[in-house]
C-alpha cells in the first residue's frame, strides 16, 4: 500500500467527521429531551456543548484545505475530501439549531406548555434517524442508505406544516398563547431547517460514493 | 456534455491500433479520438506505452527496426500508414517536441529557420519573418530577440525547450506532440510552458505525454489512461480527475497503483 501516511489522514478525517454526527445527534435529541422535560440545565448544556462541534468544525476544514494543498488528491480522495468540507458545515449548521432550540427552551423557563409536545419530538425523531442513516451510509460507503435517509425530510416537512397550522389556530383562539405558540414555532422551523441539511448530508455522501450530484432536497 | 463531445471534429484517430516490436506487443487495440483544437492528455506508469503511442501519431517508429503496426492512424480522415504516405511530409504537419530540449548546436536563428530552409524556403526576408513568428508564438521573442545569432546552446533549459517548441511551429504543423516537455524543466519554466500550450490550442491540436498528474489535469481537456499497452479510459479531463469509471484509473490516479 502506498500513500500510507496521506491515507491515515483521511482515515482520521473521517473518525472526525463521525465523531461530528454523532455530538450532532446527541444535540438534537439532548435538546428536544430539555423540551420536553423543560429541563433548563439540560438546555443550557446543549448550548456549552455547541462550542465542541464549533471547535471541530474548524479543526476539520484547516486539514481539509491542508490536505488539498499538500496532497493534491484526485478522484475518490478529492471526493472524500471535498465530501468532509461540506458536510462538516452542514453538521455545524445542525449544531447551531439544536443549540437554538435549547435556547427557546431556555426562554420558555419553567411556564406550563400550552399544549402536550407530539409532532415536536417526532419530528427531531426523524432528523436523528437521517444523521444516523447518513453517517451509516458515510462509514459503509452505502448510497441506498443515503437515499433512504434523505426521504425522512418529507416526513418532517409534513410534520412541519402540521404543527404551523396547530400553533397558528391557538395564536388565533386566544392572544395570550402568542408568546408561547411562536417559541415552539422557532423550534419547528429549526427541526425542519435540520432536515434540509441531512437532506444535504445525503447528497453529498452520494456524491462521494458515486460522483453524482443529486438534488434530493424538495422544492 | 454529450453534445460538446460530439461538436468537437477528430484532427486524429486511432482506430483498434496494435504495435509490435518483433514478438513483443506493445500497444493493444488502442482506439482514440484526437479532438481538434484541444489538448489531449496521455497518462499511465512508466512503461504503459503511451510514448509509444504519441509515436505513432507521426510515424516516429517507424525507424526503430522490426516494429509493426496493425489498424489504422488517420490525420483529417485519411491513414497515415497507407501505401505512399510521406512520412516527411506528415512530420512537417505533426510535430515533436520531446523531453529533453535538443537545440541544434546553431544560432537561434538558425535553429528556427532550419525547418523552413529544408522545405525549400530562401529568401532572407521571409526566414526572418519565420523566425520571428515562431518565436513570439513560443513566448520566447522578447527574451532572445537581441541575440539571434548567438548559439541556441547557450539558453536556459525553460528557453531551449520553447525554442524548440517554436521551430516545431516555424514548418506551420496542424498537431503537436509532446512528449514530457516540462519533465526537465523548473517550475516556473514549467509554467511558462503549460501557459504556452494553453495559447497555442487556438491554433494547434496538442497531445501530450505526462507522468505529472496535476499538469495532465491543468492543461488538457481530454485525457487517456493507458495500462500495459492498452487504453483503460478516455474522458474529458474533469471527469477521469473527479469520477473515473474504471477502478484502475482510480488507482493510478489517487497514488495507490501497484
Amino acid at each position: 500500500m502506498v500513500r500510507e501516511s496521506f491515507q491515515e489522514q483521511l482515515n482520521n478525517l473521517r473518525n472526525d467527521i463521525l465523531l461530528m454526527g454523532k455530538l450532532v445527534e446527541t444535540a438534537i435529541e439532548t435538546a428536544v429531551t430539555a423540551l420536553k422535560r423543560q429541563d433548563l440545565d439540560l438546555a443550557e448544556k446543549v448550548v456549552m456543548d455547541d462550542e465542541k462541534i464549533d471547535r471541530l468544525e474548524l479543526d476539520i476544514e484547516r486539514r481539509c484545505l491542508s490536505l488539498l494543498a499538500l496532497q493534491q488528491p484526485m478522484a475518490r480522495d478529492l471526493r472524500f475530501i471535498g465530501t468532509a468540507l461540506k458536510i462538516n458545515t452542514d453538521l455545524e449548521r445542525m449544531g447551531d439549531y439544536a443549540s437554538n432550540i435549547a435556547k427557546v427552551v431556555l426562554s420558555l423557563g419553567e411556564e406550563p406548555l400550552i399544549k402536550p409536545l407530539v409532532d415536536l419530538p417526532r419530528m427531531a425523531e426523524l432528523a436523528q434517524k437521517m444523521v444516523r442513516e447518513n453517517l451509516a451510509a458515510y462509514v459503509n460507503q452505502d448510497r441506498d442508505m443515503a437515499l433512504k435517509a434523505a426521504m425522512h425530510d418529507h416526513d418532517i416537512n409534513i410534520l412541519y406544516h402540521q404543527v404551523f397550522n396547530e400553533l397558528l389556530a391557538f395564536m388565533t383562539r386566544d392572544a395570550a398563547n402568542i408568546k408561547q405558540a411562536t417559541y415552539l414555532l422557532f423550534i419547528a422551523r429549526y427541526l425542519e431547517r435540520i432536515g434540509d441539511h441531512a437532506t444535504n448530508l445525503s447528497e453529498w455522501i452520494v456524491y462521494m460514493i458515486t460522483g453524482e450530484r443529486l438534488e434530493l432536497n424538495e422544492s | 456534455m454529450q453534445r460538446m463531445m460530439n461538436s468537437v471534429g477528430n484532427k486524429m484517430e486511432t482506430k483498434g491500433l496494435n504495435l509490435y516490436y518483433k514478438n513483443f506487443q506493445a500497444l493493444f487495440n488502442v482506439s482514440l479520438p484526437v479532438r481538434e483544437h484541444r489538448v489531449t492528455a496521455l497518462i499511465g506508469p512508466s512503461g504503459c506505452g503511451k510514448s509509444t503511442f504519441l509515436r505513432t501519431l507521426n510515424r516516429m517508429n517507424d525507424v526503430i527496426e522490426g516494429t509493426r503496426i496493425e489498424g489504422e492512424v488517420l490525420l483529417d480522415g485519411n491513414n497515415i500508414y497507407a501505401p505512399g504516405v510521406d512520412p516527411v511530409a506528415l512530420r512537417k504537419k505533426v510535430g515533436m517536441v520531446f523531453q529533453r530540449p535538443n537545440p541544434f548546436p546553431m544560432s537561434i536563428f538558425d535553429n528556427i529557420a532550419y525547418g523552413p530552409r529544408i522545405h525549400g524556403i530562401k529568401n532572407k526576408e521571409t526566414l526572418a519573418e519565420i523566425v520571428e513568428k515562431s518565436l513570439q508564438a513560443a513566448a520566447l521573442w522578447d527574451e532572445v530577440k537581441d541575440r539571434l545569432h548567438k548559439s541556441a546552446l547557450g539558453l536556459s533549459g525553460g528557453q531551449q525547450q520553447r525554442l524548440v517548441l517554436a521551430r516545431v511551429l516555424a514548418v506551420e504543423p496542424e498537431v503537436i506532440l509532446m512528449d514530457e516537455p516540462a519533465s526537465a524543466l523548473d517550475p516556473i519554466s514549467t509554467a511558462k510552458l503549460e501557459d504556452l500550450i494553453h495559447q497555442l490550442k487556438n491554433n494547434y491540436t496538442i497531445v501530450i505525454v505526462t507522468h505529472n498528474m496535476q499538469q495532465a489535469a491543468r492543461i488538457s481537456d481530454y485525457t487517456g489512461f493507458f495500462l500495459n499497452g492498452e487504453m483503460i479510459e478516455y474522458d474529458y479531463t474533469n471527469n477521469i480527475f473527479t469520477a473515473p469509471r474504471d477502478k484502475r484509473t482510480e488507482d493510478y490516479i489517487t497514488g495507490r497503483f501497484g
